[in-house]
């Protein structure tokens, strides 16, 4: 099965601590965290992601420019707002993106 | 656009954690429909029954607007604002989350289950202050009459929250007709029935049933046997 890679990016540590390891619970979803708009940027640069989500802390502007970023550099990349903070969305908004 | 969509009791998802059994309205946690998504800015609608003096383990969330409204037992909400309260019947509970809040919900009794709503709305606002209310109301403010539990507006009836939604609560005796009238022309509306049979715009529902609606007039009620509703008023688009 392919390996799905998906950046996560949130402002609250232990809020994005819980969605990567919620995330790495599914054997072939792979998860990397960034703390602020610039690691996010600097990841992108360096690995090719499937998903990006917009974690808590993410304002309208800065999810803007991510959101476009990711359509200039990788059409099939998808990129979304994660709401909830947990589990209780984040599988669905995960299958949806990538099936959608 | 579609005018409505039933969504049946028997339809819903169903989760058995053994302590949690929860019947979901709509995708949440391993159960995914995409069909089943939201219902406009109504994201969430469970109907969480957990065992005596168990509950949900200190958790996080943001930027969703969660309201909790128990049918049967008592809950007892800690956060990490300090908050610690306990609802019952009667009482409703908001949160929202915004830039993150953890908490715990437990059920307060040993002996016996509790039954609550759990319904979260997406915020028409991100990264807000996180905030935590409850209020409570009493059966004859709702008797053959939709009681406003939930607005936009601080200085309104109910809880408020950061989304252009309002909840009413309604206990109908059998044969009696009610209306509703959107406040924001252009919302949906989502009717829940907590017990009972009603007859909404000609749709039979009976107790468990959801069915949204995007009216484009007043909304028609007429109430089979006793029923208890939950209205919700939300909009598609924020």
């Amino acid at each position: 099965m392919k390996e799905i890679n998906i950046l996560v990016l949130a402002n609250h540590a232990e809020i994005l601590e819980t969605i990567l390891r919620l995330i790495g619970n599914n054997a072939s979803w792979k998860g990397i965290g960034a703390g602020s708009a610039e690691q996010a940027f600097s990841a992108m640069e360096k690995n090719k992601f499937d998903l990006v989500l917009l974690g808590v802390g993410v304002d309208e502007e800065t999810g803007r420019q991510i959101m476009e970023y990711c359509r200039k550099a990788d059409p099939k990349m998808r990129c979304i707002r994660h709401y909830g903070g947990g589990s209780g969305l984040l599988y669905s908004e995960i299958q949806h993106a990538l099936q959608t | 656009m579609k005018n409505s969509i039933l969504h049946r009791s028997a339809s819903r998802f169903s989760a058995d954690h053994g302590w949690l059994k929860s019947a979901q309205t709509f995708s949440f946690h391993g159960n995914y429909d995409p069909d089943r998504i939201q219902f406009g800015a109504l994201r969430v609608l469970n109907d969480d029954t957990v065992n005596g003096g168990k509950g949900f383990g200190r958790h996080p969330h943001d930027n969703m607007e969660i309201i909790s409204i128990p049918l049967e037992g008592t809950l007892e909400h800690q956060d990490s604002m300090g908050n610690v309260a306990v609802i019952r019947p009667g009482e409703i509970q908001a949160m929202s989350a915004g830039t993150g809040i953890y908490h715990t919900e437990f059920n307060k009794n040993e002996n016996e289950p509790v039954t609550f709503l759990q319904i979260w709305l997406y915020p028409d606002k991100l990264n807000v202050v996180p905030r935590y209310d409850q209020q409570s109301y009493s059966h004859g403010d709702r008797h053959n009459r939709f009681l406003q539990i939930l607005s936009p507006e601080p200085d309104d009836e109910g809880v408020w929250i950061n989304q252009n939604a309002w909840f009413h609560l309604g206990d109908f005796d059998e044969g009696t007709a009610a209306e509703y009238d959107l406040k924001v022309a252009g919302n949906g509306l989502y009717i829940f029935v907590i017990s009972g049979e009603a007859e909404v715009n000609g749709q039979m529902l009976n107790t468990r049933d959801g069915y949204g609606i995007w009216p484009e007039s007043r909304v028609s009620f007429r109430a089979v046997t006793d029923t208890s509703l939950l209205i919700m008023e939300v909009p598609e688009k924020w």
